[in-house]
């Protein structure tokens, strides 16, 4: 079969980004764990041991709990996007498998209508930027560019589903096409290579942008810290040079 | 009191989320150090020729020795959730003392420098050159952080301002621009002993006149010992509890525990204070210099246990630091912590907070309580940012704020605590800490303590509340000085281990 310029473009942006995320990823991943925390701050009360530090992530990446303290409104939409996000993302995984795995055909359902929640969500927080004085004041325009990229993303996406669809079977092999390095002609529907094109824009502003909450949240010492330090010294390598 | 030269707020009884005034804090700043002061405690005299640079390539090392610079500058995502969370926005309505605002003081100069977006599209994600215009905000907006952590407790990502705002402070001082308040302090306490400079002679006559003083109060002869080899226990206690009111009350508290517990105790003039403006000024190296001096005092006298007077960052430091820094603690197996450790007596806790010891004699029976000798007064407890936020007290979470309310409890009759949402982990500071305890900063200090203001008004008129009980003497300081700006008595203000003074037996058991 012959291949257009189109597939080939795509194919190859595609590429591009998933190398760019990965490695950008990657390598923020690996800078965060090869800086050392040298002093003990999680924010307390805090877990004393480590499962209970488990807990405490768990709930943090799970319910917001943080969030929740704080402010329900942004915890609400938050929680609505990011939950939303999930099952989206989740239910997009039928277009990388075959045959489809059964937990993701069994949350299909789900995983087209979370779309609304996750647009609901991004709406809720991009009004918030308007609306709060406070949240208007420290909003940068690239805070309003990333909410209208995932917004643009969820509602091309969204077109496709509800009001006009994409040739799926086709999208389909070219998405395994590019997995297996046996690449399938790209329908050349203009909704479906918006979406394509912003995705691979999200994928690549990923490492580089604020969107670096999310492997940082797992690296932050406020709370990824066990409440012992009484009971075992805790001693970065530069500072044990200090002993020297 | 001198008329205020700002407009005082007017306290409610609860708070309010004030809509933003851009601008309103700015000229407020802080004296700065002179050459003298910074170049004592090994900084620059002054800004030089190429201190830009020179600030840019600070902040890079930074990066790499502190996890929590690097992944906090990185993950925020300006969600708004600390907006309203600083009680000096509360205070002050000044959008840039917004914790997330106050970050991006730091974070606008990161993108530019040390991120690819802002080195190529600075406008678009608000990164900004490093300038004296920035240089000036920072050093304003910095000295309007107490390092409390209250946002902290908020973020999402657990980002901690007081990270950022000491990691600037240390910036700062490297390029040579310090704030004087506290690297005066740093001085002193590193070449005599303690934050007063007061030396080890003018103490020993400070605590015998307090051993006069108790001995006339109650007939019994209570002993202040100071440098006393082979004593028990070591007390390190901020050195404002030696001269300062409502300080001193504590501090004849605790001598009068030892005595009644028949403890065997000592002060050292070597290590007379246990506050540490290290923390503050966000200096490793200064820290564990003022820490050294504890771990010092405790080989050469020898003692079995160390103990911390009412200090809220001190306890911070002593709890969460000390056996970092210098080996006060347990479970080192290093040769250089375990010469110590070696040294101490591990069924007890070391560090150990002064309420910890105390409320575990009172449940052991070993000391006895009268609750109605504080009858006269109606407590209310303020928790004090550094202990709630950055510390623990007992052996579960949050023993922090059970045992100082256990102790009041066992000291007397009446206690009602303030709102929740202003206690316990939600807290709000006194307004005074982080090195801000100072006259030049009184806007600041003032306006800063509205909401805590607000909280005690409100159990004042619901409940009679006569007595704020505290367990750290930058709160004491503090509120004996701007409570008064919002028609409190000062006389109010007053140590848990001055109600442990009032209630304690002194000879009742033999």
């Amino acid at each position: 079969m012959g291949m257009s310029g189109l597939t080939l473009l795509y194919a190859l942006l595609f590429y591009l980004a998933t190398l760019l995320l990965v490695v950008g990823v990657g390598y923020r991943i690996y800078v965060y764990s090869r800086t050392p925390a040298p002093l003990k701050i999680p924010t307390t009360p805090a877990p004393i041991t480590r499962s209970g530090v488990v807990m405490r992530m768990a709930r943090e990446l799970f319910l917001f709990e943080s969030l929740f303290k704080s402010n329900k409104w942004i915890w609400i939409f938050g929680w609505m996007f990011h939950f939303g996000l999930f099952l989206v993302l989740a239910r997009h995984l039928r277009y990388f498998t075959q045959p489809v795995w059964g937990w993701v055909v069994l949350i299909q359902p789900f995983g087209k209508y979370a779309s609304f929640l996750m647009v609901a969500g991004l709406l809720g927080l991009w009004a918030r930027r308007f609306l709060v004085d406070r949240v208007r004041y420290i909003s940068t325009p690239s805070d309003h560019l990333m909410l209208a990229l995932l917004l643009a993303i969820g509602l091309s996406g969204m077109s496709m589903s509800f009001l006009d669809h994409t040739d799926i079977i086709s999208l389909k092999a070219f998405a395994l096409g590019l997995m297996y390095f046996d690449w399938q002609p790209l329908p050349a529907d203009p909704l479906l290579l918006v979406h394509l094109f912003l995705v691979a824009s999200l994928m690549i502003v990923f490492p580089i942008s604020k969107l670096l909450h999310a492997p940082g949240v797992f690296f932050s010492p406020t709370r990824n810290q066990v409440d012992n330090p009484r009971e075992s010294r805790h001693l970065a390598p530069w500072a044990a040079q200090l002993e020297k | 009191m001198a008329a205020p030269e700002f407009e005082v707020p007017k306290l409610k009884g609860f708070i309010e989320i004030p809509q933003i005034r851009p601008g309103a804090m700015q000229g407020v700043k802080s004296f700065e150090a002179n050459e003298k002061i910074q170049q004592a405690i090994g900084y620059p005299g002054k800004l030089e020729e190429g201190w830009e640079q020179k600030a840019v390539n600070k902040m890079g090392e930074m990066l790499k020795k502190y996890r929590s610079l690097q992944v906090f500058l990185d993950a925020c995502v300006h969600c708004g959730a600390c907006t309203d969370k600083c009680h000096y926005y509360l205070g002050t309505s000044d959008p840039k003392n917004m914790p997330v605002a106050r970050q991006d003081l730091m974070r606008q100069v990161y993108r530019r420098y040390f991120t690819l977006p802002g080195k190529l599209f600075p406008k678009l994600v608000g990164a900004r050159d490093m300038t004296k215009e920035v240089l000036d905000d920072w050093y304003s907006y910095y000295h309007q952080c107490s390092e409390c952590r209250r946002c902290s407790v908020y973020c999402p990502y657990g980002i901690d301002t007081a990270e950022i705002t000491m990691a600037a402070r240390e910036v700062m001082d490297s390029v040579g621009l310090g704030q004087k308040y506290t690297n005066e302090i740093l001085g002193k306490v590193q070449r005599i002993g303690n934050n007063l400079g007061m030396p080890g002679p003018a103490l020993e006559d400070t605590l015998s006149g307090f051993e006069e003083d108790v001995e006339a109060d109650t007939g019994v002869a209570v002993k202040f010992p100071i440098d006393v080899k082979g004593a028990e226990v070591l007390l390190v206690t901020p050195s404002a509890d030696f001269f300062a009111e409502p300080h001193v009350e504590s501090l004849i508290g605790y001598a009068k525990v030892f005595h009644a517990a028949g403890i065997s105790w000592t002060l050292s003039s070597h290590a007379s204070e246990a506050g540490n403006f290290g923390l503050f000024q966000g200096s490793y190296e200064n820290m564990r210099n003022v820490a050294m001096r504890i771990r010092d005092a405790a080989l050469e006298l020898g003692v079995k246990r160390i103990v911390v007077g009412e200090c809220g960052h001190a306890w911070r430091v002593a709890y969460s630091f000390w056996n970092t820094l210098t080996g006060v603690g347990a479970g080192a197996d290093d040769k250089y912590a375990q010469m110590l450790q070696k040294q101490l007596d591990h069924s007890y806790p070391q560090p150990a907070h002064i309420c910890e010891v105390t409320l575990d004699l009172v449940k052991r029976g070993a000391i006895v309580l009268d609750k109605e000798a504080n009858d006269d007064r109606i407590i209310t407890f303020h928790d004090s940012c550094n202990v709630s936020r950055g510390s623990r007290m007992g052996n579960i979470p949050g023993g922090q704020f059970i045992i100082p309310r256990e102790l009041i409890r066992a000291s007397a009759n009446h206690f009602h605590d303030m709102a929740p949402g202003t206690t316990h982990e939600a807290t709000f500071c006194c307004g005074g800490g982080g090195g801000l305890l100072t006259d030049d900063l009184m806007e600041v200090r003032v306006k800063g303590a509205s909401p805590r203001a607000n909280a005690l008004k409100d159990v004042v008129d619901n409940h009679g509340v006569n007595f704020l009980a505290l367990i750290c003497a930058i709160c004491k300081s503090q509120f004996t000085k701007v409570l008064p700006y919002y028609g409190f008595n000062m006389s109010m203000v007053g140590g848990v281990h001055q109600l442990v003074s009032t209630a304690i037996q002194l000879g009742a058991k033999q």
